[in-house]
């Protein structure tokens, strides 16, 4: 029986990707795990594996093409098999408009209907385009009453399982979020448009989805970095420059051992419920040519100093040279966004869903202040922590920062 | 506690059943003067004397036919197969007297016997000498067919097997005579035909049994440091299969393994999923797994041996297919 290589999900937000190039052709034999394309997620380029074998019979799709997960891409069965009732069917996810509507001039209404393959007008009854659900899904979803037409499947072949039931549930059932149509521009010999990335339209999706959705609320202090700073010195004159401890390193590190202490800010919202992570898993902001990427250290709170800083480093490498891995990117429970190096004096960040909040760092500055009555000279940087109202409130945010705080004034712990 | 391993746990269940019930007696090949081939019964002839100890000529045939003769006659025989293997020689007797007589004959006898018989692979006997035939035995109504993973499991549950009115097959995972687990002091039995719960965990059910209850442990030891929690059914009892806690945790998990040494074809976990599908279906949010033996006969040579054996990273990569 004829199978279908799909557009797999590859990371946490992943909706859509690019078909770069296909390495097999028609007629070619396809094994499993073999690679049959080269795929573009919003975040790196990958190889595609077939997860069915047998002969490839048909491109559904053609190299550029954007698709949604779970669509599918190809046909591969067996030698001479009659697909005339497949080619052209559509899975579980319907395609959006985006593929067709690239050259649409600005400010068209993009409501064209989704337009299918270019001989798929009648879905044939041989394929049913139904939903693809696990049991239970289907049984939670009858006793709920929830449509699973509306539900996104993230399982093999786009199939709802309980978890895509629960995330369902778990999203506000309040009145639907409108994507504001963005404020008309007139085109003219004034203006130049430039055409997004992939990577600025997930950026743009995330960001007006936490800023809509996720009520943040922001709290601010002044840590003093003399002594981060010295013991930062100390470390870095023993160790070659590759290796070398960076400031955010330093913040990484003591946040990551703060949140051991605040399981309500290392959790995501999720309905009715609160889903604390056993593990804590630091991500950094880094900006990059066209956006920026979060590169996580996995389970910063019991890694050492020097394997943040190693990671760190790499992955930093990675993101820039645009080599970044899948799990680089994904996994991160709570972010640190460092603009030090710009000289700003404090800044506000949107929280990364479905963290629960994210830590924006200013730049170390000499200052005066006040100690013990008196004027000096202080080594001083601010810090604003945005957290989600749903989770924690503001009491908790300012111990939480406190405690920061005290890891980064007295670094020594950071060692340990 | 007391520590001790699976073989002094049968040893001790064995002895105790011994001076219990005078109507208890061994038999089987040197299980007498030598002491059993893995020495499980060492120290019993001078103890309880060649009338209850009884050295039979190397036929499995004899040793199932008599001891089902005893058996009908009111004597409670344990008998012995040297291997489980060698039981093939005396399916007659297993099968269709052993476990058919009572039925047979209106109910006018009792067959109070346990076949005792150590199986499974791992230890470079070759493939006839190799074999985890558990599911062939299980088959057929009229036989308990129990294997025990554990050295409390063990005794209690062979104490029990000795005290049923019916035949029992009481099938010993040779790989696990050595291992250790506490056992209290003093009388207990376990019943037959009840599954346990090894291990609690909400992510996945593993189910297995007797070796393959030893590696799904393993398994999850090493997925709960992913964080992954999975919960161990042990079944402990082929025949009567007890499926009501394996139906409890896959309603928790809506995930499950199922793992056994013998081959997947026709197999324990072929069993075990039928009947979750049958009695669970509106649970089921991924494909069941079974982790078991490769179709083929099992090499000599050791690393082919290990490589078609189950073990733990089979069961870790099954587990995360479907989670």
């Amino acid at each position: 029986m004829a199978e279908y290589i799909v557009m797999p999900k590859l990371g946490f937000d992943m909706r859509e990707g690019v078909l770069n190039t296909w390495l097999k052709d028609v007629g070619d034999l396809v094994n499993k795990g073999e690679v049959v394309a080269e795929i573009e997620s919003d975040k790196a380029t990958l190889d595609l594996e077939a997860q069915v074998e047998g002969t490839l019979l048909a491109f559904l799709e053609e190299a550029g093409a954007v698709v949604p997960i779970g669509a599918n891409l190809a046909i591969v069965g067996q030698p001479g098999e009659d697909i005339s009732g497949l080619k052209g069917g559509v899975s579980a996810v319907q395609k959006p408009a985006t593929k067709e509507a690239a050259p649409a001039p600005a400010g068209t209404t993009a409501a064209a209907t989704a337009p299918a393959a270019p001989s798929g007008e009648a879905i044939s009854a041989e394929f049913p385009a139904g939903v693809k659900a696990t049991p239970v899904a289907r049984r939670l979803a009858e006793e709920r009453g929830i449509n699973l037409a509306q539900v996104d499947g993230t399982g093999p072949n786009g199939r709802i399982r309980r978890s895509d039931l629960e995330a369902y549930v778990a999203q506000p059932q309040t009145t639907p979020v409108v994507t504001p149509e963005p404020t008309p521009v007139a085109a003219g010999p004034d203006t130049e448009e430039v055409a997004t990335t992939r990577l600025r339209q997930a950026i743009g999706r995330r960001m007006v989805e936490s800023k809509t959705t996720v009520p943040h609320f922001y709290v601010t202090t002044e840590v003093d970095m003399a002594e981060a700073l010295a013991l930062r010195k100390q470390i870095n004159a023993a160790l070659p420059d590759e290796n070398k401890v960076t400031i955010n390193d330093l913040i990484v590190k003591a946040a990551a051992l703060a949140l051991r202490e605040f399981p309500n800010l290392n959790a995501s919202f999720a309905g009715d419920k609160l889903v604390r992570h056993q593990r804590v898993n630091v991500g950094t902001a880094v900006a990059i040519e066209g956006g920026l990427l979060t590169v996580v250290q996995k389970d910063t709170d019991t890694s050492t100093l020097s394997k943040v800083a190693a990671d760190n480093k790499t992955m930093i490498a990675r993101a820039r040279a645009g080599k970044i891995k899948p799990e680089d990117v994904t996994g991160s429970t709570f972010s640190v966004s460092n603009l030090g190096a710009f000289d700003v004096d404090h800044f506000i960040a949107i929280i990364n869903p479905p963290e629960a909040a994210i830590l924006a760092v200013g730049s170390v500055k000499q200052v005066p202040v006040v100690v013990d009555g008196e004027l000096t000279i202080g080594t001083r940087m601010k810090v604003t922590i945005s957290a989600d109202h749903r989770v924690t409130d503001g009491a908790e945010a300012a111990q939480f920062l406190q405690v920061l705080k005290g890891h980064l004034e007295r670094p020594l712990r950071l060692l340990l | 506690m007391a520590r001790i391993t699976m073989r002094q746990a049968i040893t001790d269940a064995l002895r105790e059943e011994m001076h219990r019930d005078e109507n208890v007696f061994i038999m089987g090949e040197e299980v007498g003067v030598w002491g059993g081939t893995y020495a499980v019964t060492r120290g019993f002839y001078d103890e309880f004397g060649p009338r209850r100890v009884r050295d039979t000529p190397i036929s499995e045939m004899v040793i199932g036919g008599a001891a089902v003769g005893a058996a009908m006659n009111g004597l409670r025989p344990v008998a012995e197969f040297m291997t489980i293997n060698f039981a093939f020689v005396a399916f007659d007797a297993i099968i269709n007297h052993a476990a058919k007589l009572r039925y047979m004959f209106g109910g006018q006898m009792k067959i109070p016997l346990v076949f005792r018989s150590p199986g499974g692979g791992g230890r470079q006997l070759g493939a006839t000498h190799s074999h985890t035939p558990d599911v062939i035995f299980a088959h057929f109504p009229g036989l308990k067919v129990v294997s025990p993973a554990t050295p409390y499991d063990a005794k209690g549950l062979l104490k029990a097997a000795i005290r049923t009115d019916d035949p029992v097959l009481f099938i010993e995972h040779a790989t696990l005579y050595q291992i250790r687990g506490e056992v209290p002091e003093g009388e207990y039995v376990l019943p037959i035909g009840k599954s346990d719960v090894k291990r609690e965990g909400s992510d996945v059910t593993i189910v297995g049994y007797a070796q393959g209850l030893q590696v799904a442990m393993e398994a999850a030891d090493e997925l709960a440091k992913e964080g992954i929690e999975a919960e161990v059914v042990d079944l402990r009892t082929l025949r009567p299969l007890d499926m009501g806690p394996v139906i409890a945790s896959f309603q928790k998990t809506f995930r499950a393994v199922v793992v056994e040494e013998g081959h997947r074809s026709y197999g324990i976990g072929a069993e075990v999923v039928a009947r979750l599908q049958e009695e669970a279906f509106d649970y089921i949010d991924a494909p069941i797994k079974r982790v078991a033996q490769l179709e083929a006969p099992l090499p000599y040579s050791r690393e082919l041996e290990q490589s078609a054996l189950i073990n733990k990273q089979r069961v870790i990569a099954a587990v995360k297919e479907i989670l």
